[in-house]
Formats: structure tokens, C-alpha cells, sequence
């Protein structure tokens, strides 16, 4: 039986006097990499912060582990990294991570654990805010990894980094989702579709496909997933 | 409330504090140096203006201070990102709040502490009640200005209308708290607006103190300071919203 983390129905976003999430219904399962792809303002950030709890305006049914999203038994099962890295550039790396380990109430065993798994190791006691963009945001990733999260969030963690960085942290996502969590990462690089076991497409608020990689290749009879959201796109207009 | 997500957050203020090596300075040398310039201004004139104005501002300095910094790094915390990753975890908001005012509050005593030791020890100040409890009232105005600071930084977008919440909050206080014209000798209707501000009573605790060893009405003024501070973080965690837009 397929085990869902997230199920969504009629999910609507309103931000101002403006509707940004039109009428979403989707699932995401637990022991998968599902990805959110789509352009840069498809509203990929409003959607991962409305599963998280933090988004204003949400109309429809949200659930996340049975519960309401946002809800005070879900704060310490989700990993959530927003696409600003979200750490204290005044505190070194492993400041950061020992704070919010002890917001988390985790050991501090799992401080070591998690800057090894973004392969800060060698950065740990250096500041933040000298640190390159790449691994600020490693830093940021860092913090969700703790306390081994049931459900994670992860607003584009890959941008900006080297190849053989992304190549491992993208494998770290399928470990993480082999051992049981749900693992949800947007990007607005196409090529990255590839690494997710199930992808998403957003377009303007609207999923314009759901399926594994090769589903919504073969449907839009294009070779790659680039082409196929351009043949999507276009057989819809 | 969790106290040790609380401590947490106050330690890790603290830490960040430390780490700024300017800042620290000047929160604690500014107090200092800027009663060193009233004292040279009035030390060789007639009369005794210092012992009159010096309570005053040994009131007004740690909560003007307390009042920036707070608005300031709050407001850097809300648009860093990492208010919003705290709040979906499990921090309450009175974590986040109590939090901050504990490590400022901290900050604040060692303030208060090096100005009022210099202004008795050093330049002189006449103070007839107890000096700890000048410095205990010190404390209580710079945690007030922590607690406004955290209450107006909901309402400011960016550092620009945070710095400007001060000339709104402020100034008012400062001019009707009774050290340009004695507060009896206010217009009416100023006499009941100063009536309603904090810092009036701040400033009437402080100069009770340097001129009667009576130390009742001191404690009344006392509690209406801390009153307005608790009210100011109750406020402040009304205004910290879990969800934004």
C-alpha cells in the first residue's frame, strides 16, 4: 500500500487580492523524491510553505501525516529549507546547528551528523556570513537534516552548487527517502527532473503534469523533460 | 513555552552579541560616555543641573538603546528567513520573545550597571535612596525598550521603518516625561497623555530616588514600568504571526 505523507484537495492560495495556487489536489508518498519543478514565480515556494504552516490565505483541505498542516505535532517531523538560506551569519556553522538542535530537542550527536552529510566538515567552526553562497546553503540544508525529519521541504537546495556536490546531495535525498521519509524538492532547473523518482510540473499555479519522469515523457512523446513541459505548455494553449 | 527552547534563543542572542565586537562596545561604553558629557557640560555652572537631569537620562539612555537594537535585529530576523524556519518548528512565540528580552534584559543590567557606577562613583551624581535600586529601575526601562522594540518591529517592513518607529515612540516620551517641563506643569491634555506614557514613570522613579532615602512611590512607578513591558510582549506575541502572506 502506498503511504502518503501529504494529501491535498482543492487547494487554493490567495496572496493580496491576487490567487497565486489554483485549485491543487495532489499527494506526495513517504519513500520517494518527489519533484517540484517549474519556472521561477510558478508559486513552487507559496506551495511548499503552505505544507509547512507558514503561508497566510490557504483555502482547501491540507493534510500532512493525518494532521492539518501546520499543526503543533508536525513542527518537529518536517525538514524545511527555504530558498534563502535561513541561517544566523554571525554564528559559525556549528553554532547554527547546535541552536537549532536545541530548539528541535535533539541530541547534540546529531550536530557532527548533519554538517558531515553536507560535507561541511572542514567549514564547521568558520562563520557563516564568510562562508561562499553554496554553502551558506548547505548550512541551511544542514539544519533540516536534524532530528531525521519523517517529511522534508527543500525549496531549491541544489542551486548554485558543484556538480559533485549536487550529485551526492541528491543522493543523500534517495537515501533519506530509502529509510522511510517523503522528500519533496523544487528547482527551477529542468534538468534535475531526471534525479526524482515522481515529478510535479508547475506552471502559473497549476500542475500541468504529475507522473514518474518517463510517464510524462512518454505522454508528451518528448525526449527530454524540458521539451516535454514546452509540449505541454503548448498543446494547452 | 519551553524553557529550554527560551534559554536557547537567549543564548544564542548572546552569542551573536559577542561575536559583534562594535556593537557590544558601544552598547556598553555609549551609556558611559554619553553621561560623562552631560556631567562636562553642567560641571562647571552654577547650580546643580546635572543631579537634576542625570536620573533622567540614566532612565532614558538603556531603554533608547535597548529600543533600536531590539527593533532592528528582530526585524533582521524576520526578513532573513529565520523567524519564519523557527516558527515551523516547535517554538512558541513567547519563546522567541521571552527569549530576546532575557538576553537584552541580561545586556541591559551590565549597562545599567557601568552607568550608574560611574555616574554615583565618578562624576558625582547626588542619589539619596538606595543606588541599587537606581540600577534596578535602569534594568526595568532598558527591558521596556526591548519589549517595544519587539512589539514595533511587527510592524515595519524593512530597517528604514523600523529606525523610524523611534522618532514616533520615542521622542513624544522623552519630551513629555518631565525633564523639559515639570510634568505638573503641562498643558492638561499633555498632563494626561504623559500620565499614559512608560517612560514618565521611569523618569519619576529615578528622580524620587535622588532626592528622598522614601523609596514607596518608587516601587509603584516601578511596577507601571514593568506592567507597560509585560503588555508590550504580550502585544508583541499577538502580533507574530505563525502564517504570513
Amino acid at each position: 500500500m502506498m503511504n502518503n505523507a501529504v494529501e491535498v484537495h482543492g487547494l487554493d492560495v490567495v496572496r493580496g487580492a491576487k490567487e497565486v495556487l489554483h485549485g491543487l489536489d495532489f499527494t506526495i508518498p513517504v519513500g520517494q523524491v518527489t519533484g517540484l519543478l517549474g519556472p521561477s514565480g510558478c508559486g513552487k515556494s507559496t506551495l511548499m510553505r503552505v505544507l509547512v504552516g507558514v503561508q497566510a490565505g490557504v483555502k482547501g483541505e491540507v493534510t500532512v501525516f493525518g494532521a492539518r498542516a501546520g499543526s503543533r505535532a508536525l513542527r518537529d517531523r518536517i525538514g524545511y529549507v527555504t530558498q534563502a538560506a535561513s541561517v544566523y551569519d554571525d554564528l559559525s556553522v556549528r553554532e547554527n546547528l547546535r541552536f537549532f538542535a536545541k530548539v528541535l530537542g535533539v541530541g547534540a550527536d546529531h550536530v557532527d551528523r548533519v554538517i558531515e552529510s553536507v560535507d561541511l566538515g572542514s567549514h564547521a567552526d568558520a562563520v557563516v556570513g564568510n562562508l561562499s553562497g553554496g554553502q551558506r546553503s548547505r548550512a541551511s540544508l544542514a539544519v533540516a537534516l536534524l532530528g531525521t525529519p519523517d517529511l522534508l521541504v527543500l525549496d531549491e537546495p541544489t542551486v548554485g552548487l558543484d556538480p559533485v556536490l549536487r550529485e551526492d546531495l541528491w543522493a543523500m535525498f534517495h537515501r533519506l527517502a530509502d529509510d522511510g521519509a517523503a522528500v519533496l524538492v523544487s528547482s527551477h532547473v529542468m534538468d534535475e527532473a531526471e534525479r526524482c523518482d515522481r515529478l510535479l510540473l508547475m506552471r502559473d499555479g497549476v500542475f500541468i503534469a504529475d507522473g514518474t519522469p518517463d510517464e510524462i515523457r512518454a505522454k508528451a512523446g518528448a525526449d527530454d523533460i524540458e521539451q516535454a513541459f514546452l509540449t505541454i505548455v503548448r498543446g494547452a494553449a | 513555552m519551553n524553557p529550554r527552547i527560551t534559554f536557547a534563543v537567549a543564548g544564542r542572542v548572546l552569542t551573536q552579541i559577542r561575536r559583534d565586537h562594535r556593537t557590544l562596545a558601544m552598547l556598553l561604553v555609549l551609556p558611559c560616555l554619553l553621561m560623562s558629557l552631560l556631567w562636562w557640560m553642567f560641571d562647571d555652572l552654577p547650580g546643580n543641573t546635572f543631579d537634576r537631569l542625570g536620573p533622567a537620562l540614566l532612565a532614558m539612555f538603556p531603554f533608547i538603546i535597548m529600543f533600536l537594537v531590539t527593533s532592528v535585529t528582530t526585524l533582521r530576523e524576520r526578513t532573513s528567513g529565520t523567524l519564519e524556519r523557527l516558527l515551523s518548528m516547535p517554538m512558541g512565540k513567547g519563546d522567541f520573545l521571552v527569549g530576546y528580552a532575557l538576553a537584552f534584559g541580561a545586556i541591559a543590567t551590565v549597562q545599567s550597571i557601568l552607568a550608574v557606577v560611574l555616574s554615583v562613583g565618578l562624576l558625582g551624581l547626588d542619589v539619596e535612596g538606595p543606588v541599587w535600586l537606581l540600577t534596578v529601575v535602569a534594568v526595568a526601562d532598558a527591558v521596556l525598550g526591548t519589549a517595544l522594540g519587539l512589539f514595533v518591529s511587527a510592524f515595519a517592513q524593512t530597517e528604514f521603518q523600523a529606525v523610524q518607529f523611534m522618532p514616533l515612540l520615542v521622542i513624544p516620551q522623552i519630551l513629555l516625561c518631565g525633564l523639559f517641563v515639570a510634568r505638573e506643569l503641562l498643558p492638561d491634555v499633555l498632563g494626561v497623555i504623559s500620565d499614559v506614557l512608560p517612560l514618565s514613570y521611569a523618569v519619576d522613579a529615578m528622580s524620587t530616588l535622588t532626592t528622598t532615602t522614601e523609596t514607596g512611590d518608587v516601587w509603584g512607578d516601578l511596577a507601571v514600568v514593568v506592567g507597560f513591558a509585560l503588555a508590550a510582549l504580550a502585544l508583541g506575541a499577538a502580533t507574530l504571526r505563525r502564517r504570513t502572506t
